[in-house]
């Protein structure tokens, strides 16, 4: 790997209730690289994205993670967050009563003051946000509304993408964000994230199509089946995936089966 | 003390009480009170036997030997009382100090010609037709035992009457302060509200405590919504943490009445309120709001009754719960559609959210249709903070408690949102943020 590393997954293991779902993860992400994380339903993904970001649900059976050297299964979701990781959601919850512009002050300034920053006043912080808010091109009435409720898929996924400009976070994980979107939004969505691509910031892409990676090129592609990585490559892999469809890795990932 | 004691010191208080202080009165009031009595006296207490009272205990107030207060608050502030009304100097305002009317804190300022907002002790003085032409006429005396025991001791509170057409800007605020030091005192407020035809108003009868004593504050109000009228009512209940409040609300609206009656319940020992809405014209609409919080081992039971009796009336109804430590919420809703009332619309909700294992909620849906073309709906929830949701925000940064207070001041947003006046909604809202979330700063506009 290229860059200077920033997350190491060895041997990850997880399961929810008796069903094991990550068998043996093996991955390393260095600061300023993107990777794509693929693969057939089921195969995992998405539960990867919540494990690494602190889920209560699913249990860790095995293996360990480092994130810039510190045990991150040990951390709460919160210091997870204030450290830096950040999980952009597939779903995100709609929370009636709660305006977008409260919570995200809230989430910045508990951000800050772990990072020991100055917390934000309404002043700063509106202009912060109105800043990053063109990156996703989303208005004001949009973010003054109760967060996510009544957003359609395209606002909600841009809702994620401003919250982690804002948040501004060091690993950014990404499950799913092209899901339920039509083209305008991917785009909007896939621009947003890579005007936060730079040299010090991870990310992982998670995402069932290649379409996304289209618009967000990632450094390397891993193809995830039945809770293992069975294929690691660059952009091509991709490509070939589109061609072959996944029918091709699972015949490999079975003969990968000891 | 026993309950049947308990029934014996009111009717004797009431025996001197007749001889005494109601002695002046007007003749229909006083053949109001005797009739009062004797349903009183027939009635007595209801008891966990009751269907309407399973989950509600009296002891708290029938084993104390409560006495009505003499009204005298010679060290109470305007700035004590405003700490607890969600409201402010400049209001529209007539305060009560244990029942009585206190004129040296209240204030009324360049009310439009003809709205009258006086004391009802003061009425009485001069007698007055629509008093005695609506008071007692609505509330049920001889079904409820503490409506009867309060028409039986009434004898001060609030009279509004807002004239034909008039749209009433502020809202009158009616300040019912109890203060119980050393001695557990006793009130029966009673309220009479008219809002003639075309009129508009915003009525807040808010109850607070002060003083560390136990008390018992038993107020009735009768609201008369005339024709093509928009009223917005408010029970706000602040009572302390030896206070008990049984409270009724009697509301008839005529046809396009528009009536909301807020009922928030932010402290008390034991509160219950009884509200009891007759859409008795057609077209009326009548929308229920409420909000209780509890906490400790207080106690808050809400019965709402609504009464559908003309056809193309609607009745909305929200209420929701938090309730955390050992804190004890029931409500009984009922709606009932007459044989007339066809093309009613009605929707009754109850949610409740529980912050402890020891919190608990009884809560009775009940619909009653005697009509056949209606749209009638009910359902309520008891749960927790969603699990979802709280990982959402904490996957942000805010910790376990700071995401658990936002997302419960979350759930009571949707009640706080349709208090209209202003300078309360945003009160109440800072009272909540502070309550749950300890953390937080005041919203972003």
């Amino acid at each position: 790997m290229a860059g200077r590393g920033m997350l190491e997954i060895k041997n990850l293991r997880a399961k929810v209730g008796d069903n094991e779902i990550l068998r043996g993860i093996n991955l390393n992400v260095g600061a300023g690289e993107v990777h794509a994380i693929m693969g057939p339903n089921g195969s995992g993904k998405s539960t990867l994205a919540h494990v690494l970001a602190g889920r209560e649900n699913y249990e860790v059976t095995g293996g360990r993670v480092l994130y810039e050297g510190k045990d991150l299964l040990t951390m709460s979701p919160e210091a997870r967050a204030r450290e830096g990781v950040f999980l952009a959601f597939q779903y995100p919850v709609e929370i009636p009563g709660v305006s977008t512009t409260y919570f995200l002050k809230a989430a910045v300034n508990a951000v800050r003051k772990h990072r020991g920053l100055e917390e934000l006043d309404a002043m700063e912080f509106l202009a912060l946000i109105k800043e990053k808010m063109q990156l996703v091109d989303m208005d004001q009435a949009l973010i003054n509304r109760p967060l996510n409720e009544g957003f359609s898929g395209g606002e909600k996924k841009r809702n994620e993408i401003l919250q982690m400009a804002v948040l501004d976070p060091r690993l950014a994980i990404l499950d799913e964000t092209d899901s339920g979107l039509d083209i305008d939004a991917l785009r909007i969505v896939a621009s947003g994230v890579n005007a936060l691509r730079n040299q010090d910031r991870a990310m992982i892409v998670i995402t069932h199509y290649q379409r996304l990676l289209n618009y967000i090129v990632p450094d390397f592609i891993h193809v995830l089946y039945e809770g293992r990585i069975v294929k690691s490559g660059t952009r091509e892999l991709a490509l070939e995936l589109e061609e072959k469809g996944y029918d091709w890795i699972k015949s490999e990932g079975q003969g990968l089966e000891v | 003390m026993q309950a049947s004691e308990s029934k014996e010191l009111y009717l004797s208080e009431f025996r001197q009480y007749r001889n005494n202080g109601a002695s002046k009165n007007p003749a229909w009031l006083k053949q109001l009170r005797e009739s009062a009595i004797a349903s009183f006296q027939e009635l007595g207490f209801p008891t966990t036997r009751d269907e309407d009272w399973k989950y509600t205990s009296l002891d708290p107030i029938t084993s104390v030997a409560f006495q009505r207060g003499n009204g005298v608050a010679k060290t109470v502030t305007a700035d004590d009382i405003f700490g607890l009304a969600l409201a402010d100097s400049g209001c529209h305002r007539l305060i009560f100090i244990n029942g009585r009317y206190f004129p040296e804190l209240s204030s009324l300022r360049g009310l439009p010609a003809g709205v009258r907002v006086e004391s009802i002790a003061e009425t009485l003085r001069r007698d007055d037709d629509s008093l005695q032409s609506h008071l007692g006429r609505y509330a049920r005396i001889r079904e409820q035992a503490f409506v009867a025991l309060n028409t039986a001791f009434t004898e001060d509170g609030a009279f509004v009457v807002v004239p034909k057409n008039c749209k009433l800007g502020e809202p009158i605020h009616l300040i019912f302060v109890s203060i119980a030091n050393g001695k557990s005192v006793a009130s029966h407020p009673r309220s009479l509200f008219i809002v003639e035809d075309g009129g508009e108003a915003r009525i807040v009868e808010t109850y607070v405590g002060l003083g560390t004593g136990s008390y018992f504050v038993n107020p009735v109000t009768e609201l008369v919504g005339g024709e093509d009228t928009v009223i917005d009512h408010y029970r706000l209940q602040r009572e302390g943490a030896k206070g008990s409040h049984i409270g009724a609300l009697e509301a008839r609206l005529s046809r396009n009445c528009n009536l909301t009656a807020h009922a928030i319940t932010l402290g008390g020992a034991l509160v219950r309120n009884d509200v009891h809405a007759v859409l008795a014209g057609e077209g009326s609409e009548c929308l229920l709001n409420g909000l209780y919080v509890l906490d400790g081992k207080q106690h808050v039971d809400n019965s709402t009754e609504i009464e559908h009796i003309k056809p193309k009336a609607t009745s909305l109804e929200l209420y929701k719960g938090i309730l955390s430590g050992s804190g004890r919420g029931v409500f009984n809703g009922k709606i009932l559609v007459h044989k007339d009332a066809q093309k009613t619309n009605a929707r009754q909700t109850n949610k409740n959210l529980l912050l402890s294992a020891d919190a608990m909620v009884n809560t009775k849906p009940q619909l009653e249709i005697y009509a056949d073309d209606v749209k009638c709906s009910h359902g309520s929830t008891i749960g927790q903070l969603d699990r979802d949701a709280l990982f959402y925000l904490r996957s942000r940064g805010l910790s376990h408690d700071d995401a658990q207070s936002l997302l419960t001041y979350a759930f009571a947003s949707e009640v706080v949102a349709r208090v209209k006046i202003d300078l309360m909604r945003q009160r109440l809202d800072d009272y909540l943020l502070r309550k749950f979330g300890r953390n937080q700063e005041s919203r972003i506009q």
